[in-house]
């Protein structure tokens, strides 16, 4: 599995490109080049140098350090979002799969039709519009639409795993049907909602940095990708590299965890692999 | 066919209702008094009153569901309390900028994603397949409203093609509005493209890989007239599916774009609105949206049935 993982070239680019990121949030607890709460009026909208690799914003803070601790936000709302959405909806589609057909299975299904009509950006705008706007918010609007997505997946795996002769074998051993679910059907889609679970936290962060954008996510002084991104709208033909950078940090982070489940997926089902190429 | 249509019709129904009711909830219910939450914390009190009268707070909260569906129903969507006009004129002004938008981003990426994708499944492992997925791969992991950002630094601020951004108005002529929804269709238009190639794609890679298309080629079929006949007709279930979903992401889309060109559509309006705490205009404008949503779902279904007759049995 070790071997194969290392042949996967998707994997080891996506999961390098990821670890740079992660890396750059964690290490950003600790050190940064320079600190971001500071302002340095004098050396506004700098371009990239040695003191300043990727140049300095309309405050004079280093572009780096923003994009360091901005990933921190990114990572930590698109992550939570994620265990939210695993959170509620992986149960709601295993109990949906061990009741096919009841009342139960419908609510659940029809409730993830509705949760889907309400893309993440309207429930954002709902909650900011009665809340205000703030990073939690973001994690919530996000967390809610990532619910059915885990639901339905779960689900639809979970059906085929009913009709097999090990969990008909648990059945007749007189296990009911939460100790069945827990104990055959999770541990046998657990690799699915690790892809899946990848591929959303690509899309919350793309969703983060949208929300952020538009001023529904992290509000300043917290730095976060898409509000630095808005920062650099009126100023782009002035200073272009304070909208370059972050936006790099942005495509770079989705593309290497778009890759990363890309890769995943083959690892765990080599089969797809073949159908594909 | 009819009774499937009929049910699927009750289910229209329920999911509007269910979502409505979500909706006020959210927004009239959550907030406690939604006077007093848009009139802040020095209201007069005689203002505040003449405000709940004129919101109609005074019934009770099924009342007050009920009314605002009535209304909805016969077009009325209350009057927006910071501009004092009837929300229903408001968002039909800024639906001629976001609908022709969504509508443009749809048309370039249907047309983008569909040559692509036949190109790339035609030539499966070729140079030209893994160009084009290589491309989607970036396309997908882009922020748009960050490619639309470098659109205007490129296109507008150093070629001046284009201008960097507002609406030049459907009065100037139709292609005068058209330029200007030009960059920011694109931009909208991007993602939804490179999703849409690689569904085609795979869906004509596991249509040709079929016996019908084996049949068909050992009847002696060139592998173009096997392609155009027969695999993409049926390889383009799951692309209406996609297409019909991606309108209303493209909706929801148009709202961050919109924010980019500065232009004065819907999302304009939902920012706008939120700041002024005008939550009349706010829940108006979801309400749409989701409608959007719900009754295009409903048309693809529906669409299916009639193409397909194998899916009318199923959920």
């Amino acid at each position: 599995m070790i071997r194969a993982a290392l042949t996967n070239r998707s994997l080891v680019i996506g999961l390098a490109l990821s670890l740079i990121f992660v890396g750059a949030a964690l290490v950003s607890f600790v050190w940064v080049p320079q600190d971001v709460a500071t302002l340095d009026i004098a050396n506004k909208m700098k371009t990239p140098s040695a003191a300043h690799p990727l140049g300095t914003d309309h405050f004079g803070r280093d572009i780096l350090s923003m994009i360091m601790v901005g990933a921190r936000t990114s990572i930590a709302v698109a992550v939570v979002a994620v265990v939210i959405g695993m959170g509620l909806g992986v149960p709601l589609g295993l109990a949906a799969a061990a009741r096919r057909g009841s009342l139960l299975d419908e609510v659940i299904m029809r409730g993830n039709d509705l949760v889907f009509a309400f893309p993440s950006l309207l429930i954002a705008i709902m909650i900011t519009a009665v809340f205000g706007p703030s990073a939690l918010n973001a994690i919530i609007a996000i967390g809610i639409f990532n619910i059915p997505v885990f639901a339905r997946l779960t689900r639809g795996a979970a059906l085929s795993l009913w009709t097999r002769d090990y969990v008909l074998a648990a059945r007749v051993a007189g296990k009911g049907a939460v100790r069945i679910s827990a104990e055959h059907i999770l541990p046998n889609v657990t690799n699915l909602l690790i892809v899946q679970g990848t591929i959303q936290f690509s899309l919350g962060i793309l969703a983060e940095a949208a929300l952020s954008y538009v001023g529904l996510g992290a509000q300043p002084p917290v730095p976060s990708w898409g509000r630095m991104l808005a920062d650099s709208q009126t100023m782009i033909s002035l200073a272009p590299h304070m909208a370059i950078f972050p936006g790099m940090a942005i495509l770079l982070t989705v593309l290497g965890l778009n890759l990363m489940g890309d890769g995943l997926r083959d690892l765990f089902d080599p089969r797809i692999r073949r159908d594909r190429r | 066919m009819l009774r499937y249509v009929l049910k699927r019709l009750v289910s229209l129904v329920i999911s509007l209702a269910v979502a409505s009711l979500v909706i006020f909830l959210a927004i009239e219910v959550v907030p406690g008094d939604p006077a007093a939450y848009m009139l802040g914390m020095n209201a007069q009190p005689d203002t505040l009153a003449a405000l709940r009268e004129q919101l109609g707070l005074n019934g009770t909260i099924p009342e007050r569901y009920l009314s605002w569906v009535a209304g909805m129903l016969q077009g009325d969507f209350g009057t927006s309390y910071t501009y004092r006009t009837p929300v229903a004129e408001m968002i039909g002004e800024r639906l001629w900028i976001s609908l022709p938008l969504a509508l443009y981003a749809l048309t370039l990426s249907t047309l983008i994603a569909f040559p692509a994708g036949v190109w790339a499944a035609s030539r499966r492992g070729s140079a030209v397949d893994m160009g084009v997925m290589g491309v989607t791969q970036l396309g997908v992991a882009i922020p748009n409203f960050w490619f639309a950002m470098l659109m205007v630094l490129v296109f507008a601020i150093n070629l001046r093609w284009f201008s960097a951004g507002g609406f030049a108005g459907w009065e100037q002529g139709f292609f005068a509005g058209m330029k200007s929804l030009t960059l920011p269709a694109i931009a909208l238009a991007l993602p939804q493209a490179s999703i849409l190639t690689r569904v085609m794609r795979s869906s004509l890679l596991d249509t040709l890989s079929e016996d019908f298309i084996r049949t068909a080629r050992a009847k002696g079929l060139t592998r173009r007239q096997v392609l155009w006949r027969h695999a993409l007709r049926n390889a383009m279930i799951p692309v209406l599916t996609i297409i019909g979903m991606q309108f209303s992401f493209l909706m929801a889309g148009a709202i961050i774009i919109e924010n980019v060109f500065f232009l004065p559509g819907l999302g304009r309006l939902v920012f706008q609105s939120i700041s002024a705490r005008d939550l009349i205009v706010v829940e108006s404008v979801v309400m749409l949206l989701v409608f959007a949503v719900i009754v295009v779902n409903f048309a693809v279904d529906v669409a299916y049935a009639a193409v397909d007759p194998r899916l009318r049995g199923r959920r």
